[in-house]
């Protein structure tokens, strides 16, 4: 194993080539553009090809083209390139093509900046194109992370014939941080679906149209049962100091590593927080979460948005505990003792809020 | 003995099961043009042999059930995307023979940018336009080519020149272009332009099994449906309607002096990656090919906790010094993490790191209360002098910054760094001489490791030196000031 | 299929009635006038092309103005 002090954006392109991908298209967008300008420095090299598309719009359907003769492909933006991608991600949902997407979220709506934030959640997570479909969602929240989970999603994509998207903020792709990659890269399995230009595939259709609404219903039946599977086995994450706590600090990416030093200063002034860190954002784990309602007596959120994972958090919880919220929004990022104030603040109160709505509470907050 | 000459290309299904109901005709109105255009594309895949190379891509429109029809490869596609999925099959497949199929609204209005941009990178790929000045699918609705004056669904009153522009001539548009390789009009209106559409549909399909790039034609197409015209009128509708708007013609063509433009890829072994992305020392990456295979390394001091937070001007090197110091934390087996602060106040604003070096793992890769400060100038002095934790260390550059600190709780290196980075050469090394003075205040990293690493680190092979001599510089300063402390007892 | 047919023409058309849609391109297009509408109608309602039996001379017109793929076949002698 070799460690290498790198940037989170450029582990994301040698575990990609690692991972047997032979195509990036994307545009520039900060604070993404490292991962494309990686791309444009190794891809060529490892024999693949990267190319500078006109735009997001024709990065994601050049990605389906790509996909549909059954290589491993991929693309990266920010938000306001992803939301030029929703289009191309239905379809390659649809026509079921896998492929890895990677968004290095910054502030938004609009133009917002370039400063990081976690306000894409509701687009990726909860899908931002239309149609019945889910992508698969990895969330790291370190520059190893952002190597292993996105082998891991051209895993899952191949596995499930679906696009999976790593979902990280600016400073998990801007930061520097060693990481041990694989000393070997994977040959992916061939598909047999795929369209090849060859007698073997010349009957190979890729497509999403069901003109018929029997044909359209089987179809989506049959993407909602692989999303059941993916529902029912493949969620990721990590729980920290939990065991006795009374208090669950819930947070990804980034928020996660705050929170977690937040956690240990917390301990040491003897209150029993502990942190869960969703890995899997899509799947999310409903079921890991809600165990810990049991005996924690509350729960505290903390994104870098106005609320938008706590809606999944809130669905976990059922009700059964108190869900408080705490945030910072464009590019605004709190330092551990901000949260350990908020969880100082949390432990003290107790059950105080536990009737406030999210609104009342993200006010309340600030 | 007759035999048969004219007859249903092999490239076509013999019966088309993947269309819904009656599986003998095709989904297109009597008289479509569509249908012709098919002929002649699936006539000219079968006599160039291409049938299993062949990767038909049809976007939105009345063609995007052209995979009922054709007997090849087929990907149905987003409307007005053919272009950049085309580029994507080409790129990947560069044997096959990849056809763009699109009508006037996916090629001329949503996907303008795609086509644009395929033509002017000269993909090597086939494109049919097919311009029949309407919206055939969706019912009837203004294109982008139709006419002026033309009543369509969504023009009732006509097309108006005012309100809805131009008809896009999107032959004569592309052709600006140094890109694309042959580009030709042509219409279906009689048996002669028939014959002009078919060879011209050929020449286009012929440049690519070339590899000659980029090749489109456009045909003037009927929908008497569209129209509101019979099949037989529709052909004089386009010759007296569509012929003076869209002349017909060759619009370029360096179809006879372009050659392999083709993008093949580099043929490499799945197992030479890893070498090639400097992963196990064989090739690649030089600076990540020498990690831990050489230079001085000393195990890890016990409980080494520094969060640092280095600050000044965009320009001054700081972010490089950050990484440098992260570099040499992790060659000594500490686990280090780097963060720069980032965007447009980096380019001539302030810019900042944050550095943390440890024995434990790292938390926050983020330092709100840095154990240390390099401010590099006075408004990062200004900013960060409060963040410091007590009994801290402040390092700023006095050249620059005409007040000390006004922190008492912690200490206070003041480094004339520029100055001394000037004397030895250039003042651009300042962070350099600040990275000794670090050094040499803390003992945080082994100086000759550290050195090893501004030696592989350093990219300009001329500032080798001058860096060094900083660093032993900032060093020797800082142990100066220490035994001066130390003899004056402070 | 013409065999046993008199064989003193160029050439021999078959339309495959149930394959048309009776747009009339055919008719418009042949040269020496051997097409017409059929006064049946086919499965699908429409009055199909026709070849009339004579005076084709296998020049093929007729099948690239027809816009279906598998509609006209012409022979030749």
């Amino acid at each position: 194993m070799t460690k290498e002090l790198i940037k989170g954006n450029e582990a994301v392109i040698k575990a990609a080539l690692l991972a047997g991908c032979k195509s990036f298209y994307g545009y520039p967008i900060t604070p993404a553009s490292e991962i494309a300008e990686a791309a444009a420095k190794y891809f060529p090299l490892a024999g693949g090809t990267f190319l500078q598309a006109e735009s997001e719009v024709a990065s994601i359907n050049m990605v389906y083209g790509a996909a549909s003769v059954g290589e491993r492909t991929m693309t990266a933006s920010s938000g306001p390139g992803l939301s030029l991608m929703q289009e191309g991600i239905s379809y390659l949902a649809g026509s079921e093509l896998p492929c890895v997407i990677v968004d290095i979220m910054r502030g938004g709506p609009g133009l917002g900046n370039i400063a990081p934030e976690q306000s894409d959640y509701h687009q990726i997570v909860k899908g931002g194109g239309h149609g019945n479909y889910h992508t698969i969602v990895l969330a790291p929240n370190s520059c190893q992370e952002m190597c292993d989970l996105t082998l891991l999603a051209f895993e899952m994509a191949d596995r499930f014939r679906n696009p999976a998207i790593v979902l990280a903020d600016g400073f998990i792709g801007q930061m520097m941080e060693p990481v041990e990659f694989p000393t070997k890269a994977i040959e992916p399995e061939p598909k047999s679906w795929a369209v090849r230009g060859d007698a073997e595939t010349r009957k190979n259709l890729i497509t999403s149209i069901y003109i018929s609404a029997e044909e359209l219903e089987q179809h989506v039946l049959k993407l909602e049962k692989k999303y059941l599977q993916a529902n029912s086995r493949e969620e990721m994450y990590e729980l920290y100091r939990t065991d006795d706590a009374d208090l669950v600090v819930v947070g990804y990416g980034i928020v996660s590593r705050i929170l977690k030093a937040a956690v240990d200063q917390a301990r040491e002034q003897g209150i029993r927080v502990g942190l869960f860190r969703p890995i899997t954002l899509w799947p999310f784990p409903y079921r890991e979460l809600s165990v810990l309602a049991q005996w924690a007596e509350q729960f505290l959120v903390v994104e870098l948005s106005n609320g938008q994972m706590i809606e999944d958090v809130r669905l976990a919880i059922e009700g059964e505990r108190p869900v408080r919220f705490y945030s910072r929004v464009g590019g605004m990022v709190p330092t551990t003792e901000e949260l350990l104030r908020q969880i100082i603040k949390a432990s003290e109160e107790k059950d105080v809020r536990a009737n406030l709505s999210k609104t009342q509470e993200f006010l309340w907050a600030v | 003995m007759y035999a048969q000459t004219f007859q249903r290309p092999r490239s076509f299904y013999g019966q088309f099961d993947r269309k819904p109901g009656d599986h003998l005709t095709t989904h297109y109105c009597p008289g479509c043009g569509h249908g012709n255009i098919h002929k002649i594309v699936a006539e000219a895949i079968d006599d160039f042999g291409a049938q299993d190379r062949t990767v038909f891509v049809s976007p939105v429109g009345c063609s995007v059930f052209a995979y009922y029809y054709f007997d090849v490869g087929n990907l149905q596609v987003a409307h007005g995307r053919a272009p950049a999925v085309a580029t994507a099959v080409k790129r990947a497949l560069p044997d096959s023979l990849v056809i763009s199929y699109q009508g006037d609204g996916d090629l001329a209005a949503i996907g303008g940018n795609e086509i644009l941009h395929a033509a002017n990178r000269g993909e090597d790929i086939t494109v049919i336009f097919v311009n029949n000045a309407i919206y055939g699918m969706t019912g009837g609705q203004m294109a982008p080519t139709s006419l002026i004056g033309m009543k369509t669904t969504t023009t009732p009153m006509g097309r108006v020149v005012a309100n809805d522009g131009f008809p896009v001539r999107v032959a004569e548009l592309l052709s600006t272009l140094e890109g694309p390789t042959y580009i030709e009009r042509v219409a279906l209106y009689d048996n002669k332009t028939r014959a002009k559409a078919r060879k011209a549909i050929r020449k286009a399909l012929q440049n690519q099994i070339e590899g000659r790039g980029f090749s489109l034609v456009e045909v003037l197409s009927p929908c008497p449906t569209g129209w509101g015209v019979t099949p037989v009128d529709s052909l004089k509708w386009i010759e007296e309607n569509m012929l003076p708007n869209f002349p017909l013609g060759v619009f370029k063509d360096k179809s006879a002096e372009r050659e392999h433009r083709t993008h093949r890829r580099q043929a490499i072994a799945i197992q030479d990656v890893p070498g090639i992305l400097g992963l196990n020392g064989n090739a690649g990456n030089e600076r990540s090919a020498g990690i831990l295979a050489g230079g001085p390394r000393t195990s890890c001091p016990p409980n080494v906790d520094y969060r640092l937070k280095i600050a000044g001007f965009g320009g001054q090197g700081l972010l490089f010094l950050g990484r440098l110091l992260a570099e040499a934390g992790m060659r000594q087996n500490l686990h280090v993490s780097w963060l720069p602060s980032y965007g447009p106040e980096m380019r001539g604003g302030t810019a900042n790191c944050h550095v943390n070096i440890s024995t434990t793992e790292i938390g926050s890769p983020l330092v709100s209360a840095p154990t240390v400060l390099i401010a590099m100038n006075k408004p990062s002095l200004d900013k960060f002098e409060n963040e410091v934790v007590g009994g801290g260390l402040i390092i700023y550059d006095s050249s620059l910054i005409d007040h000390p600190p006004a922190r008492s709780d912690v200490e206070v290196i003041a480094l004339p760094a520029t100055e001394m980075a000037d004397k030895i050469g250039s003042a651009k090394s300042a962070n350099m001489v600040a990275l000794g003075a670090l050094i040499g205040k803390t003992n945080m990293l082994d100086k000759d490791a550290l050195l090893h690493v501004v030696r592989s680190m350093t990219k300009k092979v001329a500032l080798l030196d001058l860096n060094l001599r900083a660093v032993e510089s900032g060093f020797e300063f800082a142990r100066a000031n220490a035994a001066e402390e130390s003899l004056w007892g402070v | 299929m013409p065999e046993g047919k008199e064989k003193k023409d160029r050439g021999w058309t078959e339309v495959h009635s149930e394959e048309c849609k009776g747009c009339g391109l055919c008719i418009e297009a042949c040269p020496v006038c051997g097409m017409h509408l059929s006064d049946k109608l086919n499965g699908r309602g429409y009055h199909f092309g026709e070849y009339q039996g004579h005076g084709c001379t296998g020049c093929g017109v007729c099948f690239y103005a027809c816009p279906e793929p598998g509609a006209i076949t012409v022979f030749k002698n």
